[in-house]
């Protein structure tokens, strides 16, 4: 498998991830600078702020578990709610699981880059995903997330208001862009109209994190017609 | 242990564990055929789910605010056949200038 030919097209997929995750990076930073905000108003340490976006890199589960410490929820209550979010963690890896080769620990890590972005951005279309570019996007987005995390705890937090950028749009625009090509299909494009109304109509009823999940059930349509 | 460290370690726990599960699991292994079609229906239905829910959702409401102008804004891009990169732009655009 590491023949020569293969090593390039794994570092030439590798740089094309870290491009086209280029403008997701800033967004994704300054987003690191307002969690890093947020932490420290929960009353969490400068330390334990970045160890958490060192170990967990999910904007979602920090953004939540911290929110539900700063108005006095306890620590089980943002477990869960976290843990919530990041279930869907488990069918977004299945789908990736047939590209990431290598033992176990490698395996591990390169799981690890696996967040929403990263993984639309490897995404090929047909349940195909490009393993360089999942890593490429994967550490770009790490490296920001980490210094816009640093950057917050610092009190760099007058730098940014990334909603007041628009930024949180841009986040459905990338799936959205990316969810496109699969459309002209007729059976992922039922799936994606499942999946979107499925969330939405749990969205009021359920604690959040669970809608996305539900939502992987509509790639049960057309599944048993051949 | 206070409660500030045991959301870091659980939270980090759970999350790397769910990410790891698939890859671990079954890494590197071609999917059987019957497999694989689930998991192409999976992105669309996925993605679809995260465009629902990061442009209309917020803590369990539903609501329509400037982000889904942003995302029809996003829509017309890509009618048009604009590269991601452009798309994410105008969308982030249009939102600030709908909350300006």
């Amino acid at each position: 498998m590491t023949t020569e030919p293969a090593v390039h097209a794994f570092r030439d997929s590798l740089r094309r991830g870290v491009r086209d995750a280029v403008p997701l990076a800033i967004a994704v930073a300054l987003f690191g600078v307002s969690f890093g905000v947020l932490a420290k108003s929960a009353g969490f340490g400068g330390i334990a702020t970045v160890v958490m976006s060192l170990t967990t890199f999910s904007g979602a589960a920090q953004f939540a578990s911290v929110s539900i410490i700063r108005d006095g929820g306890g620590a089980a209550a943002a477990i869960t709610a976290a843990a919530l979010l990041s279930a869907r963690f488990i069918p977004i890896g299945l789908s990736v699981a047939p590209v990431l080769r290598g033992r176990v620990p490698a395996r591990f890590a390169k799981s690890q880059l696996v967040i929403d972005e990263s993984w639309a951005v490897a995404s090929r279309g047909g349940g195909l995903f490009d393993a360089g570019a999942l890593v490429g996007a994967g550490l770009l987005l790490y490296v920001a997330w980490l210094a816009g995390t640093l950057v917050g705890v610092a009190g760099g937090g007058l730098l940014s208001d990334p909603e007041a950028l628009g930024l949180d749009a841009a986040f459905p625009a990338l799936f959205l862009a990316l969810l496109a090509p699969n459309l002209r299909k007729r059976r992922l494009l039922v799936a994606a109209l499942l999946g979107a109304g499925i969330a939405l109509v749990l969205v009021p009823f359920v604690r959040p994190g669970l809608p996305v999940v539900a939502a992987s059930l509509a790639c049960l349509v057309g599944w048993s017609r051949r | 242990m206070n409660d500030t460290w045991l959301v870091v370690l659980f939270v980090g726990i759970a999350t790397a564990a769910f990410k790891a599960s698939g890859p671990v699991a079954i890494g590197g292994r071609e999917l059987p055929p019957r497999l694989l079609r689930l998991v192409e229906a999976l992105a669309p239905a996925l993605l679809a789910a995260l465009v629902a829910t990061q442009a209309f959702a917020t803590d369990g409401e539903l609501v329509l605010d400037a982000r889904a102008l942003g995302l029809a804004a996003a829509l017309v891009a890509i009618v048009f056949r604009a590269p991601v990169l452009v798309t994410i732009v105008v969308a982030a655009v249009v939102t600030a200038l709908a909350r300006a």
